[in-house]
C-alpha cells in the first residue's frame, strides 16, 4: 500500500513538470504582460523597457521558465506584481478560506446526499423517491451561482440571519472563540449553496447503484441464505452501491477546491477562486502560474486519494 | 402426504408485464421425496428457475398462488420472517453462475459464517473451524487460505464449491440446484456433479435439480419433470423417460442430442423458440406451433396431465400420433415457425 502510494506520487512529478511547461507556454501566447496594465503616459517608454529587462519579461518564454523553476527550487515563488507582495503570501491568505469552504461543502454533500440516495434507491418509485429524484433534476438544471444568489437573497438579505459577504467579521481576535464562530457563520450560506446543488450527482449515482445492486445474484444468494432485509441492505447492497461514490471522493473534494469560483464571487468570499480570476485579468502571471500548478497538483492528488480510498473499499482493486 | 418432503400443488407464478399479470409458472405440481433427485428440465424461458425461486419465496414482484407443502406446512402462507428461517436452513439453493453469486466485498469465510449465524448452527467459537471444515468438505484445497480470500481470487470451479458450501452449511433437507454446472467448463462440471451427489447421499436430502442438460439428468436424477412454456408436459422415472419418452417436446429434446446412430446426419433442431410470456396462446397445446405438421385435431383443447403408466404422466393427446418430422425439409418448417413468431411479435421474456 505504501509502496503503491509512493509510486503514484513519483509518477506525479513528471506530470507536474509537463503541466508547468504547458502553463508557461500558454501564458506567453497571451498578449500583454504585467506591466502593460500599468502604463502611465508620464513614464518614458525607455523606463518601462528597462523595468521589463530587469524583471526578465523580455526574455523568450523558455528562458523565463528556466529562471522561474530555478528560483522555485530555491524557495522563491516570485512576487505578485499586482499585489506587490510575495506570491505565497497572497495565496496563503486565501488558501485556508477555500479549504474550509470545500471541506464544509463536502461534509454537507455526504451528510445529506448519502441518505437521500440510499432511501431513493431502496424505495424506488415511491412518493419519497419521486420527490428526491425531482429535486435532483431541479438541482442539475440550476446553475450554482443562481442558487447561491437565491439563498443569499432569502437568508442573507430578506431574513438577515447570515452574513452576505466576507469570511469573518471585522475586528475579531484571530483564534478566539468568537472568531471561529464568525468564520463558521460566514461559511454556512456559501457551503450550503455549493452542497445542495453539488449533492445531486451523488444522490443519482447512489440511487442507480442501489437499484443495480438489488438485482445482483449475490443479493439473491444472500436472500436465499435467509438474510433479513435490514442486513441485506446494509451488508450486501449499500456497501456495493457506495463504491463509485467512494471512488469519486477525491475528485469531489479537489474539484471543490478549484471549482467554487462562482460561489466565492457571489458571496464576496476571499478564496482562491476569486484570486485566480483576478490574476488572469490583471496578467499577474506569477500568481496565476503558481495557482494553476497548485490546481494541477491537487487534481493529481485527488486521483491518488480516490485510488487509495477505492482500494480500501473494494478488495478487487487492492494492490499488492 | 407425509411421505413427500416437498409437495407443490398448482403452483402458479405470474409476472407483471405492462400492467397485466402473466403466469410464467402455470399450474405446476411437483413432489420430491427424501433422498430423491428430481430433475426439472426445459429450455431457457420455460419457467424452471421461476419455479425454484417461487418455492423459496424469492420473487419480490410476482404473484404466487397454489400451495407448497414442506414438512407439513404451506410455505406460501409464511411471512418473510418465517421464510428467512427456512431459506438457507432447511431449504438451500445452489446458484447458476458462481462468478456473480458471491458478494465481491466479503471474505469467503464471512459469507459462510453469515448463514451459520442466521440459522444458529454451531457455537460462535466453533464457527471458524466449522467453516474450514465445510470448505474442506466441498473439496477445496488449503481451506484455511481460501477462507481468508475474496471471491475474485478464486476460479469459477472453486467459487461454485464455495456456493455449495454455503448451501450445505446448515444441513438442508431440500437442496435446490439451479443449473449448477451451466457456467462451468466441462471438466469441472463432472466434479461438481459428483460433489452434489456425494453430499446428497451424505445428508439424505431431497434435491430439485434444474438443468437443460440431458446428460446431467441421466447421470443425476431419479425422476424427471419436463417443462415447456410454464407447464409440466411430462413426468417419469429417469429410465422410463429416456427409454420411452412420450410427449413431442420430450422426444424432440432427446432427439436433439447428438448420438452415434445419427452419425454423419445433421443434428436435429427444434425449430422456433418458447413463446413470449405475454404473447402466448394459453388454450390448447403450447408446443403445437413448433410441430406444425401435426394437425390441430390431434391436440387437446385444454390439455391435462394424464398418467399413462405408473409414475409416468404426459400432457395433451398429441403424443399418440406424434412422429418426428424427418421427411419434411427444414426450410419449410422454419418458414412456418417464423411466420408464427411474426404474429407473436417476438417479444422477449424476462
Amino acid at each position: 500500500m505504501i509502496k503503491f502510494t509512493l509510486r503514484r506520487l513519483l509518477i506525479t512529478f513528471p506530470q507536474l513538470v509537463l503541466l508547468s511547461i504547458l502553463v508557461f507556454f500558454l501564458g506567453s501566447l497571451m498578449p500583454g504582460d504585467a506591466l502593460s496594465g500599468m502604463i502611465d503616459p508620464s513614464i518614458p517608454a525607455e523606463a518601462i523597457q528597462a523595468r521589463r529587462e530587469a524583471l526578465g519579461l523580455d526574455n523568450p518564454w523558455y528562458i523565463q521558465y528556466r529562471d522561474w523553476v530555478v528560483a522555485m527550487f530555491q524557495g522563491d515563488f516570485g512576487n505578485s506584481i499586482f499585489h506587490q507582495r510575495p506570491v505565497l503570501d497572497v495565496i496563503g491568505d486565501r488558501l485556508l478560506n477555500t479549504i474550509w469552504l470545500s471541506l464544509f461543502s463536502v461534509f454537507i454533500i455526504y451528510l445529506i446526499g448519502l441518505p437521500l440516495g440510499l432511501i431513493s434507491g431502496r424505495y424506488k418509485d415511491s412518493l419519497l423517491d419521486s420527490a428526491i429524484t425531482g429535486y435532483t433534476y431541479l438541482g442539475f438544471a440550476t446553475p450554482t451561482f443562481v442558487f447561491g444568489l437565491v439563498l443569499l437573497w432569502i437568508f442573507g438579505y430578506h431574513f438577515g440571519v447570515f452574513p452576505t459577504n466576507g469570511s469573518v467579521a471585522a475586528g475579531l481576535e484571530p483564534g478566539s472563540l468568537d472568531y471561529i464562530l464568525s468564520k463558521i457563520n460566514h461559511l454556512i450560506l456559501p457551503s450550503f449553496s455549493i452542497a445542495l446543488i453539488g449533492l445531486v450527482g451523488t444522490v443519482q449515482y447512489l440511487r442507480s447503484g442501489v437499484i443495480e445492486a438489488q438485482q445482483k445474484d449475490y443479493v439473491m444468494l444472500a436472500r436465499a441464505k435467509g438474510v433479513k432485509s435490514t442486513a441485506l441492505y446494509v451488508k450486501h447492497i449499500f456497501r456495493n452501491a457506495i463504491i463509485p461514490i467512494a471512488a469519486f471522493f477525491g475528485y469531489e473534494l479537489v474539484g471543490l477546491l478549484g471549482g467554487s469560483i462562482f460561489i466565492e464571487w457571489v458571496y464576496a468570499y476571499p478564496g482562491m477562486g476569486a484570486l485566480f480570476l483576478e490574476s488572469i485579468s490583471t496578467r499577474d502571471f506569477s500568481v496565476a502560474n503558481v495557482l494553476i500548478l497548485f490546481y494541477g497538483f491537487l487534481t493529481i492528488l485527488g486521483a491518488l486519494l480516490s485510488d487509495i480510498i477505492l482500494s480500501i473499499v473494494d478488495p478487487r482493486i487492492r494492490i499488492k | 402426504m407425509v411421505e413427500y418432503l416437498l409437495e407443490a400443488n398448482s403452483l402458479t407464478t405470474s409476472f407483471k408485464i405492462d400492467g397485466e399479470y402473466y403466469p410464467a409458472v402455470d399450474d405446476v405440481s411437483i413432489r420430491i421425496r427424501q433422498n430423491e433427485v428430481l430433475a426439472l428440465v426445459g429450455e431457457s424461458g420455460s419457467g424452471k428457475s421461476a419455479t425454484a425461486f417461487s418455492l423459496m419465496g424469492l420473487h419480490r414482484h410476482a404473484r404466487v398462488t397454489g400451495e407448497v407443502f414442506f414438512q407439513g406446512k404451506d410455505l406460501l402462507k409464511n411471512n418473510e420472517r418465517q421464510m428467512n428461517k427456512i431459506r438457507g436452513g432447511d431449504i438451500a439453493m445452489i446458484f447458476q453462475d458462481p462468478m456473480t453469486a458471491l458478494n465481491p466485498l466479503m471474505k469467503i469465510k464471512h459469507q459462510i459464517q453469515e448463514t451459520l449465524r442466521i440459522h444458529g448452527t454451531g457455537k460462535k467459537s466453533e464457527r471458524e473451524s466449522y467453516t474450514i471444515e465445510l470448505l474442506d468438505r466441498v473439496g477445496i484445497p488449503r481451506p484455511e487460505r481460501v477462507a481468508e480470500a475474496y471471491p475474485h481470487e478464486l476460479s469459477g470451479g472453486m467459487r461454485q464449491r464455495v456456493v455449495i458450501a454455503i448451501a450445505i452449511a446448515n444441513r438442508p433437507k431440500l437442496l435446490i440446484a439451479d443449473e449448477p454446472t451451466t457456467a462451468l467448463d466441462v471438466t469441472i462440471q463432472a466434479q461438481i456433479l459428483d460433489l452434489i451427489r456425494e453430499l446428497q447421499d451424505d445428508l439424505g436430502s431431497g434435491v430439485l435439480l434444474i438443468t437443460h442438460d440431458l446428460g446431467v439428468v441421466a447421470e443425476m436424477a431419479d425422476r424427471v419433470a419436463v417443462m415447456y412454456a410454464g407447464q409440466i408436459v411430462e413426468v417419469a422415472p429417469v429410465r422410463e423417460l429416456f427409454m420411452n419418452p412420450q410427449h413431442p417436446y420430450t422426444r424432440s429434446l432427446l432427439n436433439s442430442l447428438p448420438s452415434e446412430e445419427q452419425l454423419g446426419s445433421k443434428l436435429h433442431v427444434i425449430q422456433g423458440v418458447v413463446p413470449a410470456l405475454n404473447k402466448m396462446d394459453r388454450d390448447g397445446c403450447r408446443f403445437a406451433p413448433r410441430i406444425p405438421w401435426i394437425s390441430a385435431e390431434e391436440h387437446e383443447h385444454q390439455p391435462k396431465l394424464r398418467e399413462i403408466a405408473p409414475g409416468h404422466q404426459v400432457r395433451c393427446t398429441c403424443y399418440k400420433n406424434f412422429h418426428l418430422n424427418t421427411s419434411m425439409d427444414h426450410g419449410a418448417v422454419e418458414q412456418r415457425v417464423e411466420a408464427h413468431q411474426m404474429e407473436e411479435g417476438g417479444v422477449d421474456r424476462r
